[in-house]
């Protein structure tokens, strides 16, 4: 089931469990590209985050759930004539300036689902059945992994769908607990060696605990108070090691806005940002050979609820963002917010298959063929890879 | 102690206490549990109603003097949810006991959902749950869906019918959150075809039911002025206007074969394997139709299956694994921070997972070797100051015929007693049950 040329480590960041909410998941490979997915975990609100401020129908649809205009107090921070990204977003808006940032509008996977628990699954696995793998599992598995590099980390106990598969990915978590000494470590790898489940996953997790050990020495971790900001710092450093993964999964859950989403919108997202600020400077030089995705299961209803929130919707807004993205811009083949455009009279329709960008950036950033392709989105192979997304 | 003695106090139950006597007839030992009712119902716990009085009670109390009291609804909380924690690790019907947890997990809610109304939760597990854990499904969901901690949890009661009265003086619509998770969680699930249409119809059922904190002593309430009028549809079968409406969706809900499928794989899946046979599945599943959705036969239709019976299949989820430890120390209090920290980094934290899904139960989801070594290295720190057993005699006495020769000769020559202990409760065998 492993191959066995390759190594694989598994990394829990540790302390995962008490710091929250958020996880982490890298995974290593024979590219000095960075490709990091972060999953916004619930259903993200695409219309509350990057806003179509110059659609006539937006603020009759959700009166309560537009911020001030550009240029007011707390006001949204303009992208062009016709969209606006929310005020908590300032260094995703900075970046924007810098050409780093490229929203995408409009956008759903392939396989549409409005429960959390199909979407994310099936948005992970990369098809509309349940597979036995992710697809960024299926995508490292096909990028030649020098055997002293480890392919697979993971920060924060639980690895996701999307890194799940043969190409093995582990875990990283602060330590709750002082570590084993070296006699009980090794007692405890010769006790489990001749069990096929916990055998090998101890011995993977006790050898990556050297390579985090060494490359997160001397770094001093940022203040726990945003989880995924410390997640998101250690996986920069992480990727950013000569010998480190070069693939990376984020978790950022609290997107599930039924109820005031107003103000919680606001601060969830002001977490989002800070984090990607820190992802960013962990990364250090290696952000310019770096595409972070950020994607949702769903985005949520164009009409405001009863409770001052949005219930499950079908598109939603994206983003790619990184030194190696052609950004500065938003794309969207906009489908309007009258009754007759809303999906089902109710939700964002979706314009454009998330299988293009995800097909776009595994085979411009990662160089993968047309049939590797295949094998990571295998119902996708009609999905032309949309063209432009990434610099040079 | 023989394999299906072993067998009997680790897969149906809870692991060994120490010095713990061994039931003479397994069997019949795991089918007592079921034919009595659960201790944990004859000591005293906070009632719904007391929790909705001491929750209303801090509210005042913020109102008059600006918080600066102590809370009562917390007052509750703490020691009830220190009491949920302990049970497992000194109860005599264990395996009632992993059975109410698999059924807390079933009909999730989360502490990270309920906020300063968590002292419900309390009540929820004891009037909700317990009672029902060998009495009929559709008494369970019928408790489930009226309790205000679930009302709360999945947004039920701020689920306004759009053509109510309320509805049409305020604009206010649906939050369908409560129906969806119901159908596709807690009985259906998708695999049964309903659609969109049939969440926005339960959902429309649901909306009226709520509570009212200036009443606490009514509890859950039906509110006509929230509930949207006329009758509704769900998968075909048409419900009243009005309360009676959701009793006949429960009732429809709970004996549909796909909620027998539904429940009958997760026990199968808790108990036998991550992927159980089909034969045991459609046999719980049968029993399930046949009685009437009796939960108490379903599981003494676990006993007797024969694939219950195969050894070491399953890998303990981290409470049960630390419950386990605790009860093979022989612990009868809560080691300090197992709930505000040990359960978290072990990442079980106690009644709060992170999804209306509950906690996972397959390998794919504990086996991760960063896990097992925390697990380890939380047993160094727990050992450190309870050293006082043999750990050769514990091994025996714990892990019986499941005891590997590896574990035996690993705790024998171990390098002090700390680390025979650490070693024998972070064996292969004593991580799976």
């Amino acid at each position: 089931m492993i191959a066995p040329t390759r190594r694989r480590m598994l990394l829990v960041l540790p302390g995962l469990a008490t710091m929250g909410r958020v996880s982490l998941a890298v995974a290593a490979a024979g590219t000095e590209n960075r490709l990091v997915v972060v999953m916004l975990r619930g259903g993200l609100d695409g219309l509350g985050t990057v806003v179509p401020i110059g659609d006539p129908d937006l603020r009759g649809l959700r009166p309560g759930l537009v911020p001030p205009s550009p240029g007011e107090p707390g006001g949204l921070l303009p992208l062009n004539d016709f969209f606006a990204l929310h005020p908590a977003l300032a260094g995703l808006h900075r970046l924007y300036r810098a050409g780093e940032v490229l929203p995408i509008h409009a956008v759903a996977p392939p396989h549409r689902n409005r429960s959390h628990f199909d979407a994310q699954d099936y948005m992970e696995i990369g098809a509309s059945h349940r597979l036995s793998s992710g697809w960024l599992n299926r995508a490292a598995a096909l990028i030649p992994a020098s055997p002293a590099v480890p392919a697979a980390l993971a920060l924060g106990t639980h690895t996701p769908i999307l890194l799940r598969g043969p190409a093995k990915v582990g875990n990283w978590a602060p330590p709750a607990w002082q570590p084993l000494s070296a006699d009980l470590s090794s007692r405890l790898m010769r006790l489990h060696a001749r069990d096929a489940v916990t055998g090998p996953a101890l011995a993977e997790a006790l050898h990556e605990r050297g390579f985090t050990d060494a490359v997160l020495q001397g770094h001093a971790p940022p203040p726990p108070n945003n989880p995924f900001t410390v997640l998101a710092e250690r996986a920069g450093l992480l990727l950013a090691a000569a010998e480190g993964p070069r693939l990376a999964a984020l978790d950022i859950l609290g997107w599930d806005t039924h109820t005031s989403q107003l103000a919680r919108l606001g601060w969830e997202l002001s977490r989002l940002d800070e984090g990607l600020m820190a992802l960013r400077a962990g990364l250090g030089a290696a952000w310019t050979r770096t595409v972070v995705l950020a994607i949702s299961e769903f985005g949520r209803t164009a009409r405001e609820n009863g409770t001052g929130g949005t219930d499950h919707g079908t598109a939603g807004v994206a983003f790619l963002l990184g030194g190696a993205v052609a950004g500065g811009r938003v794309l969207a083949d906009w489908p309007g917010l009258t009754p007759n455009a809303l999906f089902e009279n109710r939700d964002l329709r979706p314009t454009l298959d998330l299988n293009r960008v995800i097909r776009a950036v595994l085979a411009a950033h990662l160089g993968l063929s047309d049939v590797a392709l295949a094998d990571v989105l295998p119902e996708s192979t009609g999905a032309q890879p949309m063209a432009g997304l990434l610099r040079g | 102690m023989d394999t299906s003695t072993a067998q009997a106090l680790i897969r149906f139950g809870m692991g060994r206490r120490k010095g713990e006597a061994l039931p003479g007839d397994p069997v019949a030992w795991l089918r007592q549990q079921l034919l009595q009712p659960d201790p944990a119902l004859a000591e005293p716990g906070p009632t719904t109603a007391q929790a909705l009085r001491a929750i209303q009670r801090d509210q005042q109390a913020m109102q008059t003097m600006g918080g600066a009291t102590t809370s009562q609804a917390e007052a509750l909380f703490t020691p009830g949810i220190e009491r949920l924690a302990l049970t497992p690790v000194i109860t005599a019907a264990p395996f009632r006991e992993r059975l109410v947890w698999f059924w807390i997990n079933h009909f999730t809610v989360s502490l990270r959902g309920v906020g300063d109304r968590r002292s419900l939760l309390i009540a929820y597990v004891r009037e909700a749950i317990r009672p029902h854990v060998t009495g009929r499904f559709e008494d369970m969901l019928t408790a489930v869906m009226h309790h205000p901690v679930m009302l709360l949890y999945l947004d039920n009661i701020s689920s306004v019918g759009p053509a109510s009265p309320f509805g049409l003086k305020t604009g206010r619509g649906l939050n369908e959150n409560l129906a969806r998770e119901s159908l596709e969680l807690h009985t259906l699930t998708q695999a049964s075809g309903y659609t969109q249409q049939d969440v926005t119809e339960y959902a429309k059922i649901l909306t009226g039911w709520t509570f009212n904190l200036d009443l606490p002593d009514q509890g859950t309430h039906f509110a006509l002025s929230t509930h949207e009028p006329g009758p509704k549809t769900v998968l075909g079968e048409t419900v009243p206007h009005g309360a009676a409406g959701l009793a006949r969706a429960l009732t429809f809900l709970a004996h549909h074969p796909a909620t027998h499928r539904n429940l009958a794989l997760k026990l199968c899946r808790h108990f036998i394997a991550d992927n159980p046979p089909t034969g045991a599945v459609e046999r719980i599943a049968d029993v399930l139709r046949r009685s009437g959705g009796d939960l108490g036969a379903a599981s003494m239709a676990l006993i007797d299956l024969p694939e219950a019976w195969v050894p070491q299949t399953k890998l303990r989820g981290s409470a049960d694994f630390a419950w386990a430890v605790l009860r093979g120390l022989g612990f009868d209090t809560l080691p300090p921070d197992f709930l505000g920290f040990h359960l978290f980094a072990l990442d079980q934290p106690l009644l709060n997972p992170d999804f209306p899904a509950g906690f996972p139960d397959t390998a794919a989801d504990w086996g991760n070797g960063a896990l097992l070594l925390r697990r380890a290295e939380w047993l160094v720190a727990l050992i450190n100051f309870h050293q006082d057993h043999d750990p050769v005699a514990l091994a025996h006495d714990l892990l019986g015929a499941h005891l590997s020769e590896t574990t035996l000769a690993t705790v024998r020559g171990a390098a002090s007693r700390r680390d025979a202990l650490v070693l024998l409760f972070a064996s292969p065998e004593f991580q799976r049950r």
